[in-house]
């Protein structure tokens, strides 16, 4: 049988709508016009630099040796001996342990956020999509392990397991996903409405793809910030813990090991403490800069 | 002889955006007389509701009126101090919007809005406000005034809400209301009942009229006169029954045609109009409409036509004009057969077909 | 099983209705105390003709979104039953019902959030024939670019997000995905109401020509009776989560039965000033009631011009009968009465 003759009209048919910018990129110019983002990410560049250079610089002479105690320079004021900042009081150069500092900082950062990731992703996730009985179980899951007090459960943690380099990570990252879960959780049931949910689903979609496919792609900003937003937290714990005794173990160099070193003789030998405070500060600052510039840079609602 | 009320002469509304300059309205004019009904007809995208908004002097940034004069009995609205403005709206000139949910503020009973839109005029003491009150929503017909008066936009329905902004826009008594797409947000029946109530206050109150939209046939039922707008112009502009008989301009036209009308059963197919419409940052040369135009000759692609009179009180923009195109012309839809070899095809992949 | 599922294959093809709604009712729970809940569809019987376009209108709360995700199955039945070609569709689950998803399909309202943001056009399309394991990659970019060209846009813009079009070329997008696995039923869920009216006439071509071409089914739904009228061939029109009126096109508005299809009809205002300077529309009385307490018998008493109430229209529903011409049925006491 002869198909019938199709007419279907020629409709500006091949008329090329401008090829507009991407999505990212958009997000990319967007960014780069917040001059407070730029700034921040001119730091948090920095730091990365210092944190993986810094071995390098020591290798090279530039900076004396982290852990080399110089008992004739206990407490040594800024300039003698070439500390550029001083002594702390087993005699280390306060500057290079400042900049090997950065290096734990930044690992604390970047890990935790790795192991939040998954957990976060799989419980927002699943308690989002699936919704009813399942949601309800890990949403009131989520919120007995929110109730928990931070500080008393890594302090828990890490006495219990020890302070090592591993638990310390694993024990921020427990304490902090539920703020990732539950953003996940809230990215996925605003989506799950969208007509384009429905499209898929209608186009015989299973759950597994409008999940991996669908919903996660479209919620990768948020998260993207929130993690960015993490870092920083995590960065702090950890500085409290130091500061507590608890947290990394000496002789490697972290700024809350800095101050809480160096704090007892505050007025006698201020630029120990000073410093590694600023230290945290700025990095907590910057990152703070990075995530709000990356917020609106994201969201789709601001006007372009 | 009938009092000019608005006269708008060579409106320039633009928007400079980071992409460039987008002529929103470019060079529009137009009047409305005392009591008189207008409508304004477009697509999306044409300048219609910014027109509306530059004769309020409501347009957003990055938008400016950058040329012309809006004349509203005879004094130039856009030479007006801000205090003259804030007089100048919602007394002479009101204005209602197409979703009355968020002209509306939410958190305040509706009665309360209504007397605020009265009492910022000082044209009534608060008393007399709340007395008038219920008296507006009596007469767009909201049933239990007295009860409704302390009502939340929520309890109202999408209908009853629109007739409380018709109210706030009649409370002080403005000679001319303009009305944006005051029903495609609404159901039907709803529809009906409004622009019943509409052209009734016409009537009884002699209040002018500017009603904007999309939908031909609300023109048809409600407005004496109609401008049809294309690309931030006016296009074509004349008397209602002579443009619903014999519009000159081919947008017009096939606007008509592209719409189906619940009383006729068409066998042939709905006129549509190829392409998109334009940009506005960068349209393109001679007639805006020419890419898109059934009947475009040489001089459209390179030349722009001015409004030209093509029959007492109908101008029209164009160079070629629907009474000069031969019979045969007007009822040929392009058609193309293209999809016998691609319908083919989609048969023969493997799976296709169930 | 094969062979019994065969036979009743070849049997429900050569049935005339393709899809047939027995009673279906869908009920969302309302919170709190006295179980209440919206009835959305509350009781639908509907009969779809294999190659007819069956239109579906009515205004907001009557339940025809509801119904059409009860149809595709993209919410499943609180009671009734749906069979699509023979087979009982409402209480399938799982890999079984997307199965069927083959066969029947669907053409959003919304062009701007019916294409997912974040995916090439190339894949949006290509998505249900990757679902079904269709062809293999070039197989299937080959298909999504002749799907393109069906509908009318360039093939080569495969790369290209859903940003970078205008609302008329997006709903060709979801046209042309909704094509992609060949399907026998599509259901267009106000497919062209949020478009240009220029743009309407575009869309409203297309589909026509796709059906001839294809031999589809069409439930075409809409709140605009003009356009349903142009389109289908009988229209079912709904109130309060009920069908109350099906009748075919010409009917519909020659004669029709039941008194809020009247007062529908007269309400649509017409491009011509000569009728409407004179027109009269039947107003009714009151709103729209609430769908989680609808009226008593027949759900339309409180405003309808013609209701004996206290009396039959307030005790009892009228049941979908026929009144009037051939094939035309009308829930109505007092049908053709007014």
């Amino acid at each position: 049988m002869a198909l019938p003759a199709a007419t279907i009209e020629q409709l500006g048919q091949w008329e090329v709508p401008e090829q507009q910018i991407g999505l990212w990129s958009d997000a990319l110019q967007r960014f780069r016009r917040n001059r407070l983002a730029i700034a921040g990410a001119a730091v948090v560049l920095l730091l990365v630099l210092i944190a993986f250079g810094s071995p390098l610089l020591v290798q090279l002479h530039l900076i004396a040796d982290p852990l080399k105690q110089h008992v004739e320079f206990i407490e040594a004021a800024p300039g003698q001996n070439g500390y550029a900042f001083g002594a702390d009081e087993l005699g280390r150069d306060t500057l290079s342990r400042l900049l090997f500092g950065s290096r734990v900082s930044l690992a604390v950062g970047i890990f935790v956020q790795a192991i939040i990731l998954p957990i976060g992703l799989a419980i927002g996730l699943t308690a989002g999509y699936f919704g009813g009985r399942i949601d309800n179980l890990l949403m009131r899951f989520t919120d007995i392990w929110y109730a928990f007090p931070d500080l008393l459960f890594v302090l828990v943690v890490v006495s219990v397991f020890g302070p090592s380099l591993l638990t310390i990570f694993g024990a921020i990252a427990l304490v902090n996903w539920v703020g990732l879960a539950r953003l996940v959780r809230g990215q996925v049931l605003s989506i799950k409405e969208k007509e384009f949910i429905e499209a898929a689903r209608s186009s015989g979609s299973a759950p597994a793809k409008l999940i991996l496919k669908h919903l996660l792609p479209n919620s990768l900003g948020p998260i993207i910030v929130t993690l960015t937003f993490g870092i920083p937290q995590a960065i702090f714990l950890e500085a409290v813990l130091s500061f507590l005794g608890v947290g990394i173990q000496p002789p490697t160099p972290t700024w809350g090991q800095m101050v809480f070193d160096g704090y007892e003789n505050i007025y006698a030998n201020p630029t120990s403490v000073v410093f590694p405070a600023l230290a945290i500060g700025f990095t907590l600052l910057a990152f703070s800069f990075v995530g709000d510039g990356l917020r609106d840079a994201l969201d789709p609602r601001m006007k372009r | 002889m009938a009092q000019t009320l608005l006269q708008v002469e060579d409106l320039h509304t633009q928007f400079f955006t980071r992409r460039g300059v987008v002529r929103a309205v470019d060079g529009v004019s137009l009047h409305i007389d005392a009591g008189e009904t207008l409508g304004v007809v477009g697509e999306s995208g044409c300048g219609k509701t910014m027109t509306a908004l530059s004769v309020l002097r409501l347009v957003p940034d990055p938008g400016r009126i950058t040329s012309g004069r809006i004349l509203f009995r005879g004094r130039d609205v856009t030479k007006m101090t801000d205090d003259e403005i804030r007089d100048f709206r919602g007394n002479d000139v009101a204005m209602i919007f197409q979703d009355p949910m968020t002209s509306l503020n939410p958190v305040t009973k509706i009665g309360s809005q209504i007397e605020e839109a009265m009492t910022a005029h000082k044209r009534f003491s608060p008393q007399e406000a709340g007395v008038r009150v219920i008296q507006l929503l009596k007469r767009v017909r909201v049933p239990a005034a007295e009860r409704r008066v302390s009502d939340y936009p929520h309890q109202f329905s999408g209908g009853m809400r629109q007739r409380a902004m018709i109210a706030m826009g009649l409370a002080n008594e403005p000679s001319l209301l303009i009305a944006d797409e005051p029903t495609t947000a609404l159901d039907v029946t709803v529809q009906a009942q409004i622009i019943d109530l509409l052209k009734q206050l016409n009537r009884e109150l002699g209040t002018a009229m500017m009603l904007i939209t999309h939908n031909m046939a609300l023109v048809a039922s409600l407005c004496e006169r109609v401008v049809v707008m294309y690309a931030g112009r006016v296009v074509e502009e004349g008397p209602v029954e002579r443009i619903f008989k014999s519009p000159q301009h081919p947008y017009t036209w096939s606007l008509l045609r592209s719409v189906p009308r619940v009383d006729e059963l068409r066998k042939d197919r709905l006129v549509s109009i190829k392409g998109l419409p334009p940009d506005l940052s960068n349209a393109p040369p001679g007639c805006k409409f020419h890419p898109r135009c059934p009947f475009v000759i040489d001089r459209c692609k390179r030349e722009e036509p001015e409004l030209a009179e093509v029959a007492p009180n109908q101008v029209a923009r164009c160079w070629v004009l629907m009474r000069n195109v031969p019979e045969e012309a007007a009822e040929v839809t392009k058609q193309v057969v293209i999809s016998e070899e691609a319908a083919k095809k989609l048969q023969e992949i493997p799976g296709a077909g169930s | 099983m094969q062979a019994a599922e065969r036979q009743a294959a070849t049997v429900a093809k050569t049935d005339p209705i393709i899809l047939r709604v027995e009673g279906a009712y869908k009920y969302f729970p309302v919170g709190g105390l006295g179980g209440l809940s919206v009835r959305a569809v509350d009781g639908v019987d509907l009969e779809i003709r294999r190659g007819e376009t069956m239109g579906l209108v009515g205004e907001s709360g009557c339940g025809k979104s509801t119904l059409a995700r009860l149809i595709t199955a993209l919410l499943p039945v609180t009671g009734g039953k749906i069979t699509f070609e023979g087979q009982t569709i409402s209480t399938l689950r799982g890999r079984s019902l997307r199965r069927i998803r083959r066969k029947i399909q669907m053409i959003f309202q919304d062009p701007f959030a019916s294409l997912d943001p974040r995916m090439t056009v190339g894949d949006i399309i290509a998505e249900p024939l990757d679902n079904f394991n269709i062809g293999n990659h070039k197989q299937r970019m080959a298909r999504v670019q002749e799907l393109l060209r069906l509908v009318g846009l360039n093939p080569n813009f495969t790369n290209r997000y859903p940003h970078e079009f205008s609302g008329g070329q997006r709903q060709r997008i979801g046209i042309a995905r909704a094509l992609a696995v060949n399907p026998s039923f599509i259901v267009c869920d106000e497919a062209v109401s949020a478009l240009d009216v220029s743009i309407q006439a575009q869309i409203i071509n297309l589909l026509q020509d796709l059906q001839r071409e294809f031999h589809l089914t069409y439930l075409f739904i809409a709140h605009d009776l003009a356009v349903v009228r142009h389109l289908s061939d009988r229209i079912a029109v709904m109130y309060l989560g009920k069908v109350v009126e099906t009748a075919d096109r010409r009917s519909i508005y020659e004669a029709p039965q039941h008194p809020y299809t009247r007062a529908l009809l007269s309400s649509i205002p017409v491009p011509d000033p000569g009728i409407e300077r004179n027109r009269a529309p039947i107003t009714l009385k009151g709103e729209i009631p609430s769908p989680v307490n609808p009226p008593s018998g027949c759900r339309f008493h409180p405003r309808c011009p013609i209701a004996r109430a206290p009396g039959i229209c307030s005790d009892q529903e009228p049941p979908l009968e026929p009144h009037g011409h051939a094939g035309q049925l009308a829930a109505c006491h007092f049908a053709g009465q007014i």
